[in-house]
């Protein structure tokens, strides 16, 4: 199997790849927001020992 | 004691903190596993071509979308009887990840129905259900941050998750209630299905991911919950749980 037909997926590529692309990126972005708070929070516990 | 240990938060954020990177390795593995078995491994299916591969990611979504809520709300029932902070915690961590799981649901489920079935939206009890599924995540969510006192939040969360939890069973049992154009199971994992077995094992790979990917994600964010509710706290200041 050749890499065009892999992502042109029987004329549904479309479709296919607007779907895993949103997912990737959506769960992507969900780690980054996490990650963020996390260090928020972090930072917040540090304030408060001071 | 030993069953009520780690329902404390002090307790629980140091084992939340040992356990997550498991739960997000485990979860990249079977992702890796999932997807090259859905794309390289999976046959095209005979009627509905290569746009079916969509399936591998939209039933564990959906599937994990309604489970969670019913986890909510288990933790919701914990929160009202028991009166254990961690339970409302939990309520907290887990939402987003439902929230996105629906949507992600419904966006995945809407390009994979305009090929299949020649429109991205139609009002049918499944759709609909899922999408007031969707709401009532954001309807939780919104509650609990408009109210400040957080042991009324907490109250009002679980109270409103805990009624409206009968909507899983409603997306659920919909395909079977009503004439609905969203089919019931086609790539079903009991062994009477048309799938082939690479194709129930690409999904039953997709569903663990996205469930290990989810204790992850609540496990990581109820600590993060756990450190700005108790700020201040001694445990904590001590540099405490590490």
């Amino acid at each position: 199997m050749h890499w065009a037909d892999f992502f042109y997926m029987g004329g549904r590529g479309f479709y296919v790849w607007g779907s895993f692309g949103v997912f990737t990126v959506a769960i992507a972005a969900e780690i980054v927001l996490l990650r963020l708070r996390v260090r928020r929070a972090a930072n917040y516990a540090h304030q408060a020992h001071e | 004691m030993s069953l009520f240990k780690y329902s404390s938060p002090a307790t629980f954020y140091p084992l939340a903190g040992k356990l997550w990177p498991w739960f997000a390795g485990l979860a990249g593995v079977l992702t890796l596993a999932g997807s090259y078995l859905a794309f390289f491994v999976a046959p095209t299916d005979f009627q509905q071509g290569d746009v079916y591969r969509i399936l591998y990611i939209h039933v564990p979504l959906a599937v994990m979308g309604m489970f969670i809520y019913l986890i909510m709300a288990g933790y919701g029932v914990m929160a009202l009887t028991l009166n254990t902070r961690l339970s409302s915690m939990m309520m907290e961590a887990l939402a987003p990840t439902g929230a996105l799981f629906t949507a992600l649901a419904l966006w995945t489920g809407s390009l994979w129905g305009r090929p299949t079935w020649g429109t991205y939206w139609v009002w049918d009890a499944r759709i609909t259900s899922t999408l007031l599924l969707l709401f009532l995540y954001v309807g939780y969510i919104a509650l609990t941050q408009a109210i400040d006192d957080k042991k009324r939040a907490d109250k009002a969360g679980a109270l409103l998750v805990i009624v409206s939890s009968i909507n899983v069973p409603i997306i659920y049992f919909s395909v079977k209630w009503w004439n609905t154009l969203h089919q019931g199971s086609s790539v079903s994992l009991a062994g009477n299905s048309i799938a082939s077995p690479a194709m129930r094992w690409a999904l039953l790979a997709m569903t663990f991911a996205c469930w290990m990917y989810s204790i992850a994600m609540a496990l990581v964010r109820v600590r993060a919950i756990i450190v700005e509710r108790e700020r201040g706290a001694a445990w904590l200041m001590k540099g405490g749980g590490e």
